[in-house]
């Protein structure tokens, strides 16, 4: 039989393009271990939003005006003239606070399962780049739309380089290009934010994935699954990537966009935590808002800046808060990677952490009073503390023996069936009108509180076992 | 552990007081679907509003299609006269004048509504009283010394601010009618309600069509989510 | 892992609707996205229909109007043009106008609703550009056969003062004439139908 026209045509590809490989080593026989759960879907949905955000973007830069008179009703331009435009404008915004959402669960799961760790510490390194990359792409993107708190945003944190010493003014009047905030500020901010730095995005997410298929993923067991392999050479534990992984992405996506969807079409300015009510007033130079407070995902750091009562350690502290993260694969001294098997210090200090993100982050949206500066300097301590006194305490705690492969937990959606069994009892329906044959075989369940509180007593039992 | 709880508690409970204080606001009744609410409210803005406060980012063509005014009728009914279907809603005052009357310009309204919410609209407009200490004579409860003048103290009267204790013993200022205007105060409601109503559909014209089109998607993600997981199911079933 | 027991149909079925889900949803969502750079609102409002006085027009004047960010010319010709039109037809590609594209109430042999008022789109049909208001008839440049008209500078399109094109000449068709009609004697709307105004 003759090969077909198509047939010809991938084979005149494939002679000089490594298509089936490429795909092979990324996808089809990238083996990654089967046990990943709820964590491990923030990778790709990463992904999914800097898709999102650079076609969004460039459909939103096709009617944007980066000049200090045009831009802040060109924006409005956008969302009421031009077709659809609210549309792409709205999926731009609540883009960027999911790529932070996302981002952020992506570095827990890193620190739940010590997936920065031996031999991971590249991966990491790219991976806070990028996280440094995306604080200023979006910081340089909240300047455009010339609100109110795009304008006094950028000037206090353009400002902030001027606390170092010696070259601080200087460099700070360099950045702005002007005395204050300015047009040539929002014109060279747009230059960086539609070109530069996404490039430097781009990029980094690809040398994070290349980094990340030399050495294998990671798993919530914190094992090689490279160490137990079959026969013909394919972990024991791994599974390709394709098309296991692929469909339960699709998954995770579907679950994704029905938040994001949400947040789009019903809740757009997400109570002034995604679009803040202050940037629909044009930049006015000569006025500061009220109270400023920077975007949600800043607020934790910016809560450390204030926290500290001196300018340029204040500025040392917020970078200090960034830098520390780059250190954490030199800091964790424990022998074992997952939280699973790690000893009951690092949890606390974990749940510690968490505590002291979130709450920093919420101080850092309120004003300044003297109490919020003052748990705000505990909370500060705390963020600190959990890396700085990181060596100490993962050195001395006690680990537990890491099994040599990976154990099976039960995913929520095959327990719940069992769950769901034992919090209730089965009634039959006691109807005086149906007749006797089906009245056996119509039932209704109902709470079950014995049940129930054999269920929250195991489930707070095994919480304190674990932290112990 | 405990005491970290408490910590917390004690932490949101001190911004709980912190966020009580001030005046609170009055309650606007809104309602996009209402489409003659938003035609009145168009046209109070058009005769009270448009003297001094342009909407530069809607025209009148955008706003006869989305409350379903039939364009003539919008020109002839709403808009000033000599105004084109597709102008925007300019204002008339110059700049010069305005700063010299005002000592400001007058802002833009187009996106008031986002940037104050409506429930301070309706309090601010239904706030302003009698305050011989005050240079232009009024003064306004929500927005104190503020540079406008009240347009709509012919319908709603005179208000007076009286002090009155609350039942913790504080003194909160209240507001009283002592001079009624054309309107009564039922009907100065309805006013204000319509006024802010179209307010806040200027603020974002695509609102309902929005939510509408959000029920579709939604509907759509579902069904994805669906098929994604039955795939997934398939493809895991023998991954123990 | 195995393989064995696998429902290859079930997977194909599934796999086959998910890619059709996803297929409707990817086509859905491209429509804002292709929509977004059709003309927004402010392009068509700049598009509105425009009024032209044309009481002040001096027999023989050409002014130009922008309609749409075109430009419109309307063109009070004069009686001997009038009797020159019909003289032309031999040395034209569409005389009578059939191929090319002009309101109903202007297909008539001068290409206007009243004979003397000639409206068109002031766009050569060929690339767009601009055509030059050549009155005059055999100026040097254009040589003996030029009768008065509309010169193109870009690639030599000849169009008579009705607009329509010679023969052997890179323009294909008239040029195009705009919806227009009379709001009284002397005030023109370019934009507007006279069918429709009449409906």
């Amino acid at each position: 039989m003759k090969p077909s026209r198509i047939t010809e045509c991938n084979e005149w590809i494939l002679a000089r393009f490594p298509l089936t490989k490429l795909w092979n080593e990324h996808m089809a026989h990238y083996y990654a271990p089967k046990n990943f759960n709820f964590w491990y879907f923030f990778g790709s949905l990463a992904l999914l939003v800097l898709v999102n955000q650079i076609l969004t973007g460039i459909f939103l830069t096709m009617n944007y005006k980066p000049d200090a008179k045009l831009a802040f009703d060109s924006v409005e331009y956008i969302m009421r003239d031009v077709n659809w435009g609210w549309l792409i404008r709205y999926m731009h915004s609540t883009g960027s606070s999911a790529f932070f959402i996302v981002v952020y669960l992506h570095m827990f799961r890193g620190l739940l399962y010590g997936s920065f760790k031996h031999p991971r510490e590249l991966i990491w390194i790219f991976g806070m780049l990028l996280f440094v990359a995306l604080m200023a792409e979006a910081f340089m993107g909240y300047l455009l739309p010339w609100g109110q708190m795009s304008y006094w945003g950028a000037q206090v944190i353009i400002s902030l380089f001027s606390a170092i010493p010696v070259i601080g003014d200087d460099l700070s009047l360099w950045l702005r290009g002007d005395y204050v905030v300015s047009d040539a500020t929002l014109n060279r901010f747009f230059a960086f934010h539609v070109i530069a730095v996404p490039l430097a995005l781009v990029m980094l997410v690809f040398l994070h994935i290349v980094a990340l298929h030399e050495v294998g993923s990671n798993n919530p067991d914190g094992i090689e699954i490279k160490d137990s392999k079959d026969p013909w050479g394919h972990p024991v534990d791994g599974i390709p990537f394709h098309p296991y992984y692929t469909v339960k992405d699709l998954v995770g996506v579907g679950v994704f966009m029905l938040f994001f969807a949400t947040v789009i079409f019903y809740m757009p300015e997400m109570g002034g935590y995604f679009l803040e009510p202050a940037n629909f007033i044009p930049a006015d130079p000569m006025k500061t808002p009220e109270h400023i407070a920077p975007v949600w995902y800043f607020t934790p750091f910016y809560a450390i800046l204030r926290a500290i009562p001196d300018k340029f350690a204040g500025v040392i502290g917020m970078g200090g808060a960034i830098v520390v993260l780059f250190l954490l694969p030199w800091l964790d001294r424990s022998p074992v990677k997952s939280i699973r098997y790690r000893g009951g210090i690092y949890k606390k200090a974990l749940i510690l952490f968490v505590i002291s993100f979130l709450a920093l982050g919420y101080l850092g949206t309120q004003p300044a009073t003297p109490t919020a500066t003052i748990f705000a300097r505990i909370f500060s301590a705390i963020y600190f503390g959990f890396f700085l006194l990181m060596p100490l305490y993962t050195r001395w705690e006690k680990t537990k023996p890491v099994p040599k492969r990976l154990t099976s937990i039960h995913s929520l959606d095959e327990q719940l069936p069992a769950l769901i069994e034992e919090i209730t009892v089965l009634k039959p329906v006691s109807s005086e009108i149906g007749h006797s044959a089906f009245k056996s075989s119509f039932f209704t369940r109902s709470p079950n509180p014995e049940g129930i509180k054999n269920v929250i007593i195991r489930f707070v039992k095994n919480a304190k076992e674990s932290l112990d | 552990m405990k005491n970290l709880i408490a910590l917390l508690l004690l932490l949101f409970l001190s911004f709980g007081v912190a966020a009580s204080e001030g005046i609170e606001l009055q309650k606007a009744n809104i309602d996009l679907s209402n489409n003659a609410s938003l035609q009145r409210g168009a046209k109070h803005f058009v005769t009270y509003c448009l003297g001094c406060h342009s909407i530069k980012h809607i025209r009148y063509l955008r706003i006869a299609l989305d409350t379903d005014v039939d364009q003539k009728k919008m020109l002839k009914d709403i808009a000033p006269e000599g105004a084109s279907i597709y102008d925007q809603l300019h204002s008339a005052m110059n700049k010069h004048d305005s700063e010299k009357w005002f000592g400001t310009q007058p802002p833009d309204l187009s996106l008031i509504a986002r940037s104050r919410g409506a429930d301070w609209l309706y309090s601010y407009l239904k706030s302003y009283y009698i305050d011989p200490k005050s240079p232009r004579g009024v003064n306004n409860l929500i927005f104190m010394d503020t540079a406008m003048p009240n347009p709509l103290w012919q319908l709603q009267g005179e208000q007076y601010a009286e002090p009155r204790k609350n039942f913790w013993g504080d003194e909160n200022i209240n507001l009283v009618l002592k001079q009624p205007g054309t309107l009564s105060e039922g009907e100065f409601d309805i006013f204000v309600s319509d006024l802010v109503n179209f307010l806040v559909y200027v603020g974002e014209p695509v609102q309902l069509e929005r939510q509408r089109i959000g029920k579709y998607v939604i509907f759509y993600i579902l069904m994805f989510l669906v098929v994604a997981y039955l795939l997934k199911k398939e493809y895991w079933k023998n991954i123990h | 892992m195995n393989n064995k027991g696998v429902d290859q149909s079930k997977r194909q079925f599934l796999t086959t609707a998910l890619s059709v889900v996803g297929a409707v949803g990817t086509g859905y969502l491209a429509v804002p996205f292709l929509a977004q750079m059709q003309p927004s609102a402010k392009a068509m409002a700049a598009g509105a229909p425009v009024e032209v006085d044309i009481s002040k027009m001096e027999s023989g004047q050409l002014i130009r109007v922008a309609w749409r960010g075109k430009p419109v010319w309307i063109l009070n010709r004069t009686p001997q043009v009038l009797e020159t039109l019909p003289t032309l037809d031999n040395e034209l590609r569409d005389p009578l106008s059939l191929e090319s594209i002009q309101p109903e109430s202007s297909k008539n042999p001068v290409r206007s609703i009243k004979p003397e008022i000639f409206v068109a789109v002031g766009l050569c049909t060929h690339l767009g550009c601009s055509p030059t208001f050549r009155p005059e008839i055999a100026p040097n440049d254009l040589g003996e056969k030029w009768k008065g008209g509309f010169f193109c500078p870009c690639h030599g399109s000849w169009f008579d003062l009705a607009g329509r094109v010679y023969r052997g000449v890179p323009a294909p068709t008239n040029l195009e004439i705009p919806p227009y009609r009379y709001i009284t004697d002397t005030q023109l709307i370019i934009g507007e139908a006279q069918e429709e105004a009449s409906a």
